[in-house]
């Protein structure tokens, strides 16, 4: 067998209060496809990051072609060979696509650039090595992604062309922009060059790579041969379980069934382009359905077209026991819906206000400017919330940006049950909490749910959707798979659908 | 105390407002004196808020647009429009000292006000034209307006009703102090007592979660480009009536920029979200002080705005709170020579 072309041994790299990586092996042949898979918060990234020099390496060495290198900056990444592509091409899109390839490396005469030279070297990189022919002195923002896509490429292998890592290439391309390039992919695998392929899609990573290395928490799970690793085996292997450990946990939930009452919201072959396939889903008063999937498998794009904050290009979407459709985030909690984004950052918390301005919000807009909550209910609610809450400093006042994520959290979860939504969707809303809070929000649910409200509840974490559900939708690769209920209802049959294949 | 004091968001300004007045005391002591002089208070103070109160106005209107994260560059040339619309219809009155034709005029350039407000609203919310670009297009434009309705020359009326409105005196003060803190008192309980000012605070700070809360981020800015619109028609009325007059081309020229300025000095962040009223009325008057005080010491005209650049620039560096800390600790290390050498050498 062939050196491995990179190595990197014993990585760790820690941050502020947290150990990103710890001991991490990875190495790359020359000529392999490598897809690196986890979670997230496993790693991934920071690996990326690490071997891209945009973060130093705290313990831990890298060999390229056995020598010891250090990667000091993106620039001497590059240098060493290492090139990037990322999900989002970082191109100029008002650029020629001759001048993004070369640019900051343009050929020069004197000071003088050489556009015949660079235009015709630009032409001829693109078609020997990507079988594409294109008209280079045209501006990037003339193709499509999937053509920009291979640009990047194009530019990346001009640069230096031994490692090339491409970091969810496909998550913005259509079916036959991945097929064009896969096949780029495999001619440059046949010209030998090492890929690392980051991707959710668990049928392209089967399709693609040829060894596979999972992360977790930061460590390494393993490094398997792709054709060595079935399905099932692998996402056991990024959720952290072993089969034959799986016990059946205590269900908190009711059997569904006898609960059910009338209909909350149908959504029949509702789709959008790029983010979920359609699919149908029905909930009903006083039902909690939980939705699993791997990340990137499209649950966060669902519960965005139930709320109306992106319009489906297909189906319907009706609300309510009127059967109203739903237009827009307005018109969803008008009807009843809440949202509390997984993204609490940029979707959920408004930065320069208080956490009883926060909380109030969504209650106060439903009302209108014209009847506000006067200054002493305002009060009274925000007391209660961070009680009933836990939110910690438990000050009204407090700028929400100063508080920890969990406890942003929570007053978001706030902000939505008081409106008293008849469908509370939550966008993993147990994430960066700690256990006690875990339990106490899963538990919240339950009780809302007894109450009459159905609830959408989206989580990576599989006991905790099993525990509150009383039917669980699975998706993979941006499609609903399967809906599970009743005694199908564990983690072995959730984790064979969202494996699939 | 002390230090709560000191992180109140008025505590800046304030500070500087004071410094330029005790500079003027000590340069000119008369300044503080106010003689009455046929039942009206005369006296360099009641100039700054009599001659400040169209800034103040202008900026009051500015702050709530800031505080969406937008901006309106037009303010200038709707002060120029909304003097010479009232102006055009008083002078085209049968009866040029009646009252009922003040109000006329004064109505016809309210209501064109907030259609100009309007009309920049629309090009933000509907068009989705970055806000700078889409009130420039009547900043520019809005001057060859204004020069239409007042066929390119300047309109001179003569009606004493209409000058009341700024150049007046009520209980022996300027009228124009009485209308800047009418709208200043409507301003401030429409936004902390109804539940606008939060809406408008929550647009500003972030409009993608405010979508996502239910909040009409449209409605909320264009109203805010509508009640900039007419705070800049009031004050374009009572400039154009202290002078009694109507000048397309110079009247409220730059009142945009010295309006933005206000704001920044009053501790409104330009990204948007929290606003703050009262400091930007600080924030003009410290900018009309400077004015004042410039033409007092008999600064040279040509070199004014030199001298203004400077005070601004040193005022802005005083409220950050970033070249504070850079100073102070500049400062220590520059008394502890001995202590820095001894950790460079650790």
């Amino acid at each position: 067998m062939q050196a491995p072309i990179l190595q990197m041994t014993g990585i760790t790299k820690r941050f502020p209060g947290v150990k990103a990586l710890s001991n991490v092996d990875f190495r790359l042949f020359p000529g392999e496809v490598h897809a690196l898979m986890g979670e997230n918060g496993a790693g991934k990234s920071t690996l990326i990051k690490v071997l891209t020099g945009v973060y130093s390496i705290d313990e831990g060495t890298v060999t390229i072609e056995n020598q010891a290198v250090s990667i000091g900056g993106p620039l001497e990444a590059q240098k060493a060979g290492i090139s990037t592509v990322y999900q989002e091409v970082n191109l100029c899109p008002n650029l020629t696509v001759a001048e993004n390839i070369y640019i900051g490396r343009e050929p020069r005469k004197f000071g003088r650039i050489l556009w015949n030279k660079m235009n015709k070297e630009a032409a001829r990189l693109l078609k020997e090595r990507l079988n594409l022919s294109i008209d280079v002195t045209l501006p990037l923002h003339a193709y499509s992604v999937a053509v920009q896509q291979l640009i990047a490429i194009a530019r990346a292998l001009s640069i230096s062309a031994k490692v090339l890592i491409l970091d969810e290439p496909t998550s913005s391309l259509d079916q036959n922009e991945v097929h064009q390039l896969f096949s780029i992919m495999r001619k440059l695998k046949n010209d030998g060059l090492a890929i690392l392929f980051v991707t959710h899609f668990l049928d392209q990573v089967y399709e693609m790579s040829d060894r596979i290395t999972v992360l977790r928490n930061g460590e390494l799970e393993g490094e398997y041969l792709a054709a060595g690793l079935p399905r099932i085996e692998l996402v056991l292997k990024m959720i952290g379980k072993d089969l034959k450990l799986l016990e059946e946990l205590p269900k908190l939930s009711e059997e569904a069934g006898a609960a059910a009452g009338s209909i909350m919201i149908t959504a029949s072959e509702l789709g959008r382009k790029g983010a979920i396939n359609p699919f149908d889903l029905e909930i009903r008063k006083g039902e909690v359905v939980g939705l699993a999937g791997l990340l990137g498998s499209g649950r966060t794009e669902m519960a965005r077209l139930l709320f109306g904050v992106d319009r489906p290009d297909q189906g319907k979407l009706l609300a309510g026991e009127s059967g109203s459709p739903v237009k827009s985030p307005r018109s969803a909690i008008e009807l009843g819906i809440a949202y509390c984004s997984e993204n609490r950052k940029t979707e959920g918390i408004i930065d320069d206000l208080t956490v009883r301005e926060n909380i109030i919000l969504a209650l106060q807009a439903a009302r209108g400017w014209l009847r506000p909550i006067s200054r002493k209910k305002q009060d009274e609610i925000a007391d209660q919330y961070i009680k009933m809450l836990n939110i910690n400093p438990p000050n009204p006042e407090h700028l929400i940006k100063n508080l920890s994520g969990g406890n942003q959290q929570k007053a978001l979860l706030a902000r939505w049950l008081l409106t008293e939504p008849e469908l509370l969707i939550l966008d993993e809303p147990t994430r960066g909490i700690d256990i006690g809070a875990k339990a106490e929000i899963q538990k919240l649910v339950l009780s809302l749910a007894k109450q009459g409200m159905s609830v959408l509840f989206i989580s990576s974490e599989l006991e905790e959707v099993i525990r509150v559900s009383d039917r669980v939708a699975v998706l993979r690769d941006r499609s609903k798979v399967k809906e599970l209920g009743g005694g199908e209802l564990n983690q072995q049959q959730i984790m064979q659908a969202m494996a699939g294949g | 105390m002390g230090g709560k004091m000191h992180r109140h968001h008025l505590f800046w300004p304030l500070v500087v407002l004071g410094a330029l007045l005790l500079f003027n005391l000590i340069y000119s002591p008369d300044f503080f004196s106010l003689a009455v002089r046929g039942g009206n208070l005369y006296g360099s103070l009641i100039d700054i808020l009599n001659f400040g109160a169209p800034l103040i106005l202008v900026s009051i209107g500015m702050t709530i647009v800031i505080a969406t994260g937008g901006i309106d560059l037009s303010v200038g040339s709707i002060v120029a429009i909304s003097g010479a619309m009232a102006c055009l219809t008083i002078s085209k009155g049968t009866d040029p000292s009646s009252v009922l034709l003040v109000i006329g005029a004064v109505l016809a350039s309210i209501a064109l006000s907030i259609v100009l407000g309007m009309w920049n609203g629309a090009l933000v919310t509907v068009t989705r034209i970055q806000p700078i670009i889409a009130t420039l297009i009547l900043m520019v434009a809005g001057r060859g307006i204004a020069q239409l309705i007042t066929s390119g020359q300047i309109i001179t009326v003569s009606n004493s009703n209409y000058e009341y409105i700024g150049a007046g005196s009520l209980a022996s003060l300027p009228f124009s102090i009485f209308i800047v803190a009418a709208v200043l008192l409507i301003a401030s309980l429409l936004t902390r007592r109804t539940a606008i000012g939060l809406f408008i605070e929550s647009v500003g700070s972030n409009p993608e979660a405010s979508r996502l809360a239910g909040l009409r981020s449209r409605t909320v800015i264009l109203t805010v480009y509508v009640f900039c619109g007419l705070c800049a028609g009031i004050a374009g009325l009572i400039l154009s009536s202290n002078v009694s007059s109507a000048d397309g081309n110079n009247a409220g020229l730059w009142y945009e920029l010295d309006a933005i300025l206000a704001v920044v000095i009053g501790g409104t962040s330009l990204n948007g979200g929290r606003f703050y009223l009262m400091g930007t009325v600080i924030g003009a008057l410290i900018i009309q002080t400077l004015t004042t005080t410039i033409y007092m010491i008999g600064v040279p005209p040509e070199i004014t705005l030199v001298v203004k650049a400077f005070v601004v620039l040193a005022v802005c560096l005083i409220q950050s709170e970033a070249f504070r800390k850079t100073l102070i600790t500049r400062w220590k290390k520059r008394n502890y020579p001995a202590e820095q050498e001894v950790t460079r050498h650790a």
